[in-house]
């Protein structure tokens, strides 16, 4: 029925049995019931990208899932990306080129851009902007982000080179 | 912005969504990526009774190549049909097309199917099935069908299916070695529907000229159009600048975009001539034999 339904989630590795609602959206599932805020929410309807989380390593955004549809899959936030405390490049790249302000739309912006940088590993300006069009940000005019992108890039190729 | 409620089913193979979608029929509505229903429902645009998620058809995420025909599942998503090396080599225009769509998180939740069922006016997956004669594969607890796509696109997101079906695959023809292809698109912002969008192949005869030409434009109605005219005409013209501003301009002509007041119908008339004209010429060039 419409009523809540039992899940398990698993989340930056742990699993959660939860009672949910199946029209609650992922987003507020990790917000509200696990305490997530890290997840943010703009625009719920796909735009804006401050929803993004990684589903089984892809991005995705959790403002257009549903939590009942995550049982099974390992769900990945913001709250997961840095190691034992420690910054990813791409992480200590943003805070160092100054590539976020507020850092409402940051989460979603890291969680895209690790995976990303993944598939392109070399990438110029033009292909950094592309895909940075799936992150809306009303603070930074954009230029720094690309700026911590391609550093965080060369960074990680220099890591993985060494 | 939250959805209504619903029910929510998650059947295992596609034997079961059928047999859900044949007792649920109008109060139930099939559940792909989720990145055109999810906002409708979070608009309450639209509110299902019942949400059959269809994620778990593993059967419908497949890319098939023969000889002919490349046929691809109907819940491939939109990343792989845009990276995967068989779709690149037999048919890179509906690559180059999958690679336009949305952004990168869009891409990787966005399946085939459920674009086409969707059928935004201006969707890049429609307006490459009617370029090339693509088939949609539907069915039901009842039956199987196969339609042209030109026939189940029939308006702004209204497609020839029944309440009980599914469209479980898309069937494209493949593209010959020797023809030549272009996909071009303006948007103001990246990742934003095309205003208008052109698909096109060609082949070049013996003497060079232009031979079959299959021309398509999206964005300018309510359902990518071919524009037959320019197709018929085109055939046995030198491939060369002149032609290619010809028949641009004749494209331009032969569509009627509605006036919009952010969008001029003659601004996009003029889109049309511009976007048609970059096809072409990356057509011809992908036709030039190597001397
Ligand atoms: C920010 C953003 C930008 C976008 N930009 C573009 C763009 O530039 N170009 C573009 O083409 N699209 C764009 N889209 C839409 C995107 O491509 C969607 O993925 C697509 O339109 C719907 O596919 P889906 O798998 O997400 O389907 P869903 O959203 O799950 O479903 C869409 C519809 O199809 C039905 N359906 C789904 N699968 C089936 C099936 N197998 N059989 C029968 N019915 C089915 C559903 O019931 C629903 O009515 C964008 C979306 C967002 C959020
Ligand atoms: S809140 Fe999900 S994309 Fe904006
Ligand atoms: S830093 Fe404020 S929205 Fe991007």
């Amino acid at each position: 029925m419409t009523e809540p339904v039992s899940i398990s989630l698993t989340v930056n590795g742990a699993t959660h049995d939860l009672v949910v609602a199946p029209r609650k959206t992922l987003a507020d599932v990790l917000r509200e019931d696990l305490g997530l805020t890290g997840t943010h929410v703009g625009c719920e309807h796909g735009v804006c990208g401050a929803c993004t989380i990684l589903i089984d390593g892809a991005p995705a955004r959790a403002c257009l899932t549903y939590a009942v549809q995550m049982e099974g899959h390992e769900l990945t936030t913001i709250e997961a990306v840095a190691k034992s405390g420690e910054l990813t490049p791409l992480q200590r790249a943003l805070t160092q080129v100054h590539g976020l302000q507020c850092g409402f739309c940051t989460p979603g912006i890291v969680l895209t851009f690790e995976v990303w940088l993944r598939d392109n590993p070399d990438p110029d300006e033009a292909g950094v902007r592309e895909a940075l069009s799936g992150n809306i940000c009303r603070c930074t005019g954009y230029q720094n982000i690309v700026k911590a992108v391609l550093a965080a890039a060369a960074e990680m190729r220099r890591g993985a080179g060494a | 912005m939250k959805p209504a409620s619903f029910t929510y089913h998650r059947p295992g193979c596609l034997d079961d969504a059928l047999g859900l979608m044949a007792t649920l029929g109008v109060t139930a509505k099939p559940l792909a990526g989720g990145q055109s229903l999810g906002p409708m429902m979070n608009m309450r645009l639209a509110r299902p009774e019942h949400v059959v998620d269809l994620n778990d058809l593993l059967e419908l995420d497949f890319v098939r190549v023969t000889d002919a025909v490349v046929e691809i599942g109907a819940l491939t998503r939109h990343h792989r049909v845009a990276t995967d090396p068989e779709i690149a080599r037999a048919l890179p225009l509906l690559a180059k097309a999958a690679q336009s769509i949305g952004h990168y998180a869009i891409r990787q939740r966005g399946t085939l199917g459920g674009s086409l069922v969707h059928a935004d006016p201006a969707a890049q997956y429609a307006l490459v099935a009617i370029t090339l004669d693509a088939e949609v594969v539907i069915r039901s607890a009842r039956t199987t069908r196969v339609v042209p796509a030109v026939d189940f696109v029939q308006s702004i997101m209204t497609v020839d299916l029944a309440p009980d079906e599914l469209v479980t695959a898309v069937r494209f023809r493949r593209l010959a070695p020797a023809e030549g292809w272009g996909f071009e698109m303006f948007s103001r912002r990246h990742g934003d529907f095309a205003l208008v969008s052109v698909a096109l192949t060609l082949r070049r005869d013996g003497h060079g000229a232009i031979s079959n030409l299959r021309l398509g434009v999206g964005g300018v109605g309510p359902v990518p159009e071919r524009l037959a005219v320019v197709e018929r005409d085109a055939c046995r013209l030198a491939a060369d600048v002149g032609t290619i501003a010809v028949l641009a301009r004749q494209a331009a002509d032969n569509v009627t975009p509605e006036d919009d007041p952010q969008v001029p119908a003659n601004y996009r008339r003029e889109l049309v001539e511009a976007v048609t004209a970059r096809a072409l010429t990356a057509a011809v060039l992908k036709t030039e034999s190597p001397s």
